[in-house]
């Protein structure tokens, strides 16, 4: 026992003094959520900018928790020249203008691009209404909902975050997994050991439990960065079922990467074979890009690799809020990759360079 | 006096390769046994079957008692190997490699650390292993052997690449290990070290044990010349011939060289000339032994 955890402590410090590892592992995916979410976060609201002509009552003096609401999706800007304020509505350089004389507020609007006038449109009636609504002190008696028929919890981060995660996790396990076993046996780390009493399992299960770890802590982060209100990634009831779905997928990716390193004799080769893997993996596993959009025959495809499995998983219990048992299978399909894998690798695993 | 190791008739090919060809030699508890050759000439080979990293292709080993094939663990802790290309893992310190190495073995860090003191790495104990100078790491490699404290310890070629002054630094720390009683094995390519060291040497050559024995029976065994050299010019060469027992005499300007079996007497008739400016007196060597048996000049 404390054999297996001295060695599982010298293989953590090996990963944390690492920095290349660090770096992929940790760094690089992060900036990549930090990029990717930061472009679709301010995507996914795009303001429709309002021209304001003079002064405008029913904008003005909306009640503060209105105000926040509307800021969202409405830019105002104030202009007191009604002609100048058309000519840039015709332009399209704004969405809309308003004005308001007393009782009447009049929205101009340009026919030329009429989804943006209509949103625009849409939305200041809204105001309006409401104005009414505060004036007369009645709430109102029939309301209309919109609901959009797609799944409305599904916002881009909300996707991108388990996407970009597995991808994260499967680059850092098989990578982790296929180079060190390689180095190990090149280094001549692998004979050494083999001279001690340590059974081999144990060296392979200290490295199997600081990937694990390390994967763990790559999720954390992951979803604590997500979550941050600039992303604004909104965790389901049971998001707690991303831990053990990300250790059977981890198990996966690192039972592939021991697989290639048993296979592979030189570090090039290891990293390599890696590469050819994980860059399809992960675009046809949907990391990149929803998958569902994809054609049927490249969906199909794509259920060969293991991170599709993870990803469906993930945003199962992360994102579309699907109980525990729902996540069942995909545990399953990537424990049994693990086990093929590791089977295979055990078949292939060579003990000396030639 | 019980054998260590056994083996009989060892034989391993790799292609066309006889890298091992019919090895047969055995070590005796507590000795200090030297495996001397050039590169090539089959010691980690003949080494590693011995400590079960290989499979032989033929011939019989026992070590300690035990078949060292298939992996046995419970003859591994007796055993303490340094490995020709040292094996560490990567980025940790000389202190927390050598704790790591023990603990495979039970061994306490308090026990480690002071096997640090012993190779005299203390001062580089927080020194990562990729920092570590070529002496150094094989320093930490033998001591890494050494940590579990095991009764058989084998060395390949353990002082290769060192500098002089490091040599016989290591050199003393291997006859004090030897004299706690531990059996030795190592391998080497320098005549002067298994000279120095070994109690017994088995010198191979193309895969074959040519001979062994101590060394200084070897060499005793060897009806070779002894060389006996002066400053040059206290002489002429022809003069030189004329020596009672000089068979051989050869000047490169420097130094007068009288190649004899018969030493005692080139040095009176020397002395009695009054020409024993600079004598030096060396006798035959490992070398020669070598040279006697294989017809070739030793290189490394
Ligand atoms: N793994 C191997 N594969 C092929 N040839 C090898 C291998 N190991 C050693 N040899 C060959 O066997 C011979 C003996 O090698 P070795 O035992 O390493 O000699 P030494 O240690 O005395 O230098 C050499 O000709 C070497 O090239
Ligand atoms: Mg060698």
């Amino acid at each position: 026992m404390t054999s297996f955890r001295s060695l599982a402590r010298a293989m953590f410090l090996g990963f944390r003094r690492d920095r290349g590892a660090l770096f992929f592992t940790i760094a690089l995916p992060l900036l990549f959520l930090l990029i990717i979410g930061g472009v679709f976060a301010r995507q996914s609201t795009p303001k429709s900018k309002v021209l304001e002509i003079g002064s405008v009552p029913v904008v003005d003096q909306m009640p503060a928790e209105m105000r926040a609401g509307v800021d969202k999706s409405l830019k105002f800007t104030r202009i007191s020249d009604r002609n100048a304020a058309v000519e840039k509505v015709r332009k399209g350089d704004y969405s809309a203008a308003i004005e308001q004389s007393g009782d009447r507020v009049v929205v101009h609007f340009s026919a030329a691009d009429q989804v943006k006038a209509g949103t625009a449109q849409g939305q200041i009636e809204g105001l309006v209404q409401a104005a009414n609504q505060a004036s007369s002190g009645k709430p109102p008696k029939y309301r209309l909902e919109g609901q959009q028929v797609e799944d409305k919890s599904l916002k881009p981060i909300q996707y991108i975050t388990p996407g970009l995660l597995g991808w994260a996790l499967a680059s850092a396990g098989m990578f982790g997994a296929s180079t060190t076993l390689v180095t190990w046996r090149t280094k001549g780390l692998l004979r050494r050991l083999r001279l001690s009493p340590v059974p081999i399992r144990s060296v392979f299960a200290a490295r199997v439990v600081v990937s694990l770890g390390v994967a763990m802590v790559q999720t954390a982060l992951f979803i604590g960065v997500a979550t941050l209100p600039m992303f604004g990634l909104e965790l389901a009831h049971y998001w707690w079922m991303a831990i053990p779905m990300v250790l059977c997928g981890v198990l996966a990716f690192l039972a592939i990467g021991m697989l290639i390193g048993a296979w592979a004799k030189t570090q090039e080769a290891a990293q390599g074979v890696t590469q050819i893997v994980v860059l399809p993996m992960a675009f046809l596993g949907g990391s990149f890009f929803n998958i569902d959009d994809a054609p049927p025959w490249l969906r199909v495809v794509s259920e060969i690799f293991p991170l599709r499995h993870l990803n469906n998983g993930m945003l199962k219990v992360l994102v579309r809020g699907e109980g525990p048992a729902s996540v069942l299978p995909q545990m399953g399909v990537l424990l049994g990759f693990a086990l093929v894998a590791t089977l295979i690798a055990v078949r292939v695993f060579r003990w000396e360079q030639i | 006096m019980p054998n260590t190791i056994v083996a009989t008739d060892l034989r391993k090919r790799y292609g066309d390769v006889k890298a091992v060809d019919g090895v047969t030699l055995a070590v005796e508890e507590g000795e200090f046994f030297g495996i001397l050759g050039p590169n090539g000439a089959g010691k980690t080979t003949t080494l590693e079957i011995i400590e079960g990293l290989r499979q032989a292709d033929g011939g019989e080993v026992t070590v300690l008692g035990r078949s060292p094939w298939p992996r046995d663990p419970a003859l591994l802790p007796r055993i303490g190997v340094q490995l020709q290309a040292s094996s560490f893992f990567e980025r940790l310190t000389a202190r927390e490699q050598l704790r790591t190495f023990g603990s495979l073995y039970g061994v306490p860090e308090r026990k480690a650390d002071a096997m640090l003191e012993t190779v005299g790495l203390t001062e580089k104990a927080d020194t990562p292993v990729e920092k570590l100078s070529g002496g150094q790491a094989q320093r930490l490699s033998i001591a890494c052997a050494l940590v579990h404290e095991p009764e058989l310890v084998f060395l390949d070629e353990p002082t290769a690449a060192l500098d002089p002054q490091a040599r016989r630094n290591l050199w003393d720390v291997l006859r004090a290990i030897n004299t706690e009683g531990r059996t030795i094995v190592l391998t080497t390519h320098y005549m002067d070290e298994a000279e120095t060291l070994c109690d017994r040497v088995a010198i191979i050559d193309r895969g074959r044990i040519l001979r062994s024995g101590p060394p200084a029976a070897l060499v005793r065994g060897l009806d070779a010349a002894t060389r006996i050299s002066v400053v040059s010019g206290v002489l002429g060469v022809d003069e030189a011939r004329a020596l009672p027992g000089a068979d051989d005499v050869t000047d490169d300007g420097v130094s007068l060289v009288i190649a004899t079996r018969d030493p005692s007497s080139v040095v009176a008739a020397l002395a009695g000339r009054g020409a024993l400016d600079g004598v030096q007196i060396k006798g035959a060597t490992l070398e020669d032994v070598f040279l006697n048996l294989t017809g070739r000049e030793y290189r490394i």
